[in-house]
């Protein structure tokens, strides 16, 4: 099950928690897999520890031309692009009364344009070959919002609503596309979170404990097999049961 | 019947799974043919590959019988 062998996969975000857990497990499954990020040297250090089938391919998704580029870029390392997993993420986060246009624009851009285009890019080769998968990792908060977040919230309900138009666009040719929604996870991004904050978190997930980013790793795996290829336009909301929809 | 027209008219029947006898220049790829709109985008496709040319979006849309595809290769060719 869940068999990866023969796979190519591109992921973004790949030096971030949940970016680097999903391209190790995609990896372990057998596939062959390109990592992207703005940072080389993580990129690198990633690249060492997984050894063989593994590509870097870095990007910059706020900038157009770099996410134009990448996509040709995973094609050439990889042959093809079987799976594309839309991971990167930011988050700038303010008061909406206070949200500057820059911060607005960045987390559209980065969250949701580049998930657009890239998604745009791979699905012509997906279509010739009859067979693809896009994951694009959301959010909890795109669900019910949060303060503070109204463009993050907005970039991450948006991934959800055009992969949904997106599924039903390519559904026949066996082409799924899919979010995953993670809750709070330990990474880099929930570090910043102070202890009143993270207890206040805590008391409001049935789970009382964060996610790892291996728990949301595994739920890319499944998306990305051939076992998954009667799921598309969905969410899998992994937020131990913080949120239930 | 020209060289082009017959490889146009081998891919639609392979693509639409037509009979051969449908696939006339006046046929529309989606009024006669049964194709839905991401056929079309396929047909194009297609014909980029066979024909090693790059049709645009703005010219794929006023492809919209077989006529129209071997004329504009037709004249892509020439």
């Amino acid at each position: 099950m869940f068999d990866l062998t023969g796979k190519s996969a591109l992921v973004t975000g790949a030096t971030g928690g949940i970016g680097g857990a999903v391209a190790k497990a995609l990896h372990a499954q057998g596939a062959h897999v390109a990592i992207s990020g703005t940072r080389r040297e993580a990129l690198e250090a990633l690249a060492a520890e997984l050894g063989q089938r593994v590509q870097i391919v870095p990007a910059n998704l706020s900038d157009k031309d770099s996410v134009e580029a990448l996509i040709p870029a995973a094609e050439a390392a990889l042959g093809q692009v079987d799976i594309l997993v839309n991971n990167a993420g930011v988050t700038r986060d303010n008061l909406f009364m206070r949200m500057k246009d820059e911060e607005w624009e960045t987390v559209l851009r980065v969250n949701l344009e580049a998930a657009f285009r890239l998604s745009r890019a791979v699905i012509k080769g997906m279509m010739k070959r009859r067979w693809g998968r896009i994951v694009s990792v959301t959010s909890v908060i795109g669900t019910p919002g949060n303060a503070g977040q109204a463009n993050y919230a907005a970039s991450k309900a948006g991934l959800i609503g055009m992969s949904k138009s997106l599924a039903q666009e390519v559904a026949s040719r066996n082409i799924t596309v899919n979010c995953i929604a993670p809750g709070f996870i330990a990474t880099p991004m929930t570090d910043v979170l102070n202890e009143k904050q993270r207890e206040g978190i805590l008391t409001k997930v049935p789970m009382a404990r964060l996610g790892t980013p291996e728990d949301i790793a595994a739920a890319a795996v499944y998306l990305a097999s051939d076992e998954a290829a009667y799921l598309t336009g969905q969410t899998l909301h992994i937020n131990g049961g913080m949120t239930m929809i | 019947m020209s060289d082009i027209a017959d490889r146009v008219k081998k891919i639609v029947v392979e693509h639409l799974g037509v009979e051969p006898e449908k696939v006339i220049d006046s046929a529309n790829f989606i009024d006669d043919l049964g194709a839905d709109s991401l056929d079309t985008v396929e047909l194009v496709m297609a014909f980029e590959e066979e024909f090693s040319v790059e049709i645009p979006d703005d010219a794929a849309e006023t492809i919209r019988t077989v006529g129209d595809a071997v004329s504009f290769l037709e004249k892509k060719a020439a």
